[in-house]
């Protein structure tokens, strides 16, 4: 069977199917983030240490997770853009990162909203509360890198080296505050031990997640739709576009 | 090769003899930085003793990062950038002399420095020498992320603002290694992990930096 895996790289065909597949996933993360949130609110039991405080950890669990995770997706497709030079793939990596910073800040929020009553501080220097911090100051600066170079071909190309030297440099940097916290303090807050969990408990936290997902993925297919009528705003496809003045 | 590389090297550290005047804002920051935190936080000895590793190696980092944008700005501004770019000879190779020249000229000279700094908050004698040592190891690595973030913002508007925001997120392993070498040597215990890992952080930039800034100075001059 002969395929043209490349047919969706040109953002003229990309931007169609991108927008027939964006309610598809926006309806699964709201049908997902409401059973998640029925199961994790109504269904799953109230911590015996915890009590019901602990529930946003189905929102911050899942926001933590996706924070790391789009980074990596973002480098990916950067490192792809820069090989094959391809320029849906820097919009798609551009597109990704107002995402992936406003997850690791809602973990973040929901992380310190957790540890006042929990630790009863706002903020502990913990190595992956610190890590997070730090992710998110990467996330900003490949944002500001990429809207401060005015030639998009050369911010693409800029963002997505940043990206890669950031993606090589996250593990170095999550384990040196490892170390760096066990070193100065002790082991008065340990979140390494995970506790058993309540198989209910873990349904919602990845029924959350994959409405994250969900979300991420819809969200950033309507930010690369219009990133690409920006780019494309004179090449032939977009004025046919708005010449029929479809939506 | 070898020819072209002593001569960026000597060019460069010939430019940067030409303008000392420099060489030395660096140094003052670094001086004007660190003697501000005492004024701060008062002049208890024991305390000042118990920040000094993390002040020193802050206003290192500092001093480390306000003169980056001179490592290719002229070179970029006169274009003879382009040259290099456009010489038979590896970019990646000719840029580290440059990151050579530019850590000659803006870190040894705090490396140098950092023990009468060290003395002014009372580090003990066994502390300075570890606080040289990782010094030594750790500002060539400032040199060479930094010459990325550098080569990145090179001609774009704010770009000494953003390389702020570009290299010191990426600085944090030297500074918590570091630190963290002064810190133990300070509670008497022996320094070696952190200076083994800090040397670890300098050998993986020296291999893989240069290449990312040649990468980054091809995207720039385009």
């Amino acid at each position: 069977m002969h395929m043209n895996w490349f047919k969706f790289s040109s953002p003229a065909t990309f931007y169609p199917l991108a927008g027939k597949l964006v309610p598809w996933f926006f309806w699964l993360a709201t049908l997902l983030a409401l059973v998640g949130l029925y199961v994790s609110f109504a269904l799953a039991p109230t911590d015996f240490q915890q009590g019901e405080a602990y529930r946003i950890i189905f929102v911050h669990v899942p926001a933590a997770w996706m924070s790391m995770f789009i980074y990596v997706v973002m480098a990916g497709w950067a490192a792809m853009g820069l090989a094959l030079n391809a320029r849906l793939s820097a919009m798609m990596a551009q597109a990704l990162a107002p995402t992936g910073a406003m997850f690791t800040l809602l973990a973040l929020v929901t992380g310190s909203l957790w540890g006042k009553p929990m630790w009863g501080t706002w903020w502990v220097w913990d190595a992956r509360l610190t890590s997070e911090l730090i992710l998110l100051f990467l996330y900003l600066g490949f944002m500001a890198l990429q809207s401060s170079i005015d030639d998009p071909r050369r911010a693409d190309r800029a963002g997505a080296l940043l990206a890669l030297v950031g993606v090589v440099n996250v593990p170095i940097i999550y384990f040196s505050v490892k170390w760096w916290n066990t070193l100065h303090q002790g082991s008065t807050i340990n979140m390494g031990v995970a506790p058993k969990m309540a198989a209910t408990m873990l349904l919602g936290m990845l029924l959350m997640a994959l409405a994250f997902w969900m979300y991420s993925i819809a969200v950033s297919l309507l930010r690369v739709r219009c990133i690409m009528l920006e780019r494309e705003r004179s090449s032939d496809w977009v004025k046919a576009l708005t010449a029929k003045g479809a939506k | 090769m070898k020819q072209a590389w002593l001569t960026v090297l000597k060019r460069d550290l010939l430019q940067a003899y030409r303008r000392r005047s420099d060489i030395a804002t660096t140094l003052f920051f670094f001086v004007i930085v660190s003697s501000l935190f005492p004024l701060g936080i008062g002049p208890e000895p024991a305390v000042l003793s118990s920040i000094a590793p993390g002040v020193l190696w802050v206003a290192a980092l500092l001093a480390g990062m306000i003169s980056l944008s001179r490592m290719f700005a002229a070179d970029f501004s006169d274009g003879s950038l382009e040259q290099l770019l456009l010489a038979p000879q590896p970019l990646a190779v000719l840029v580290t002399a440059k990151i050579l020249a530019h850590w000659l000229v803006c870190g040894l000279p705090v490396v140098l420095l950092a023990p009468l700094i060290g003395l002014q908050y009372a580090l003990p004698n066994e502390a300075l020498w570890v606080l040289v040592y990782s010094l030594l190891l750790g500002t060539p690595t400032l040199s060479l992320i930094g010459a990325i973030g550098a080569a990145l913002t090179l001609g774009v508007r704010g770009s000494g603002l953003l390389v702020a925001l570009l290299v010191l997120p990426l600085y944090i392993p030297t500074l918590i290694f570091g630190a963290g070498a002064v810190a133990t040597s300070q509670h008497g215990m022996s320094a070696e992990a952190h200076l083994s890992l800090l040397a670890a952080v300098s050998l993986l930039s020296l291999v893989l930096a240069p290449v990312a800034t040649a990468a980054a100075l091809r995207i720039s001059v385009e």
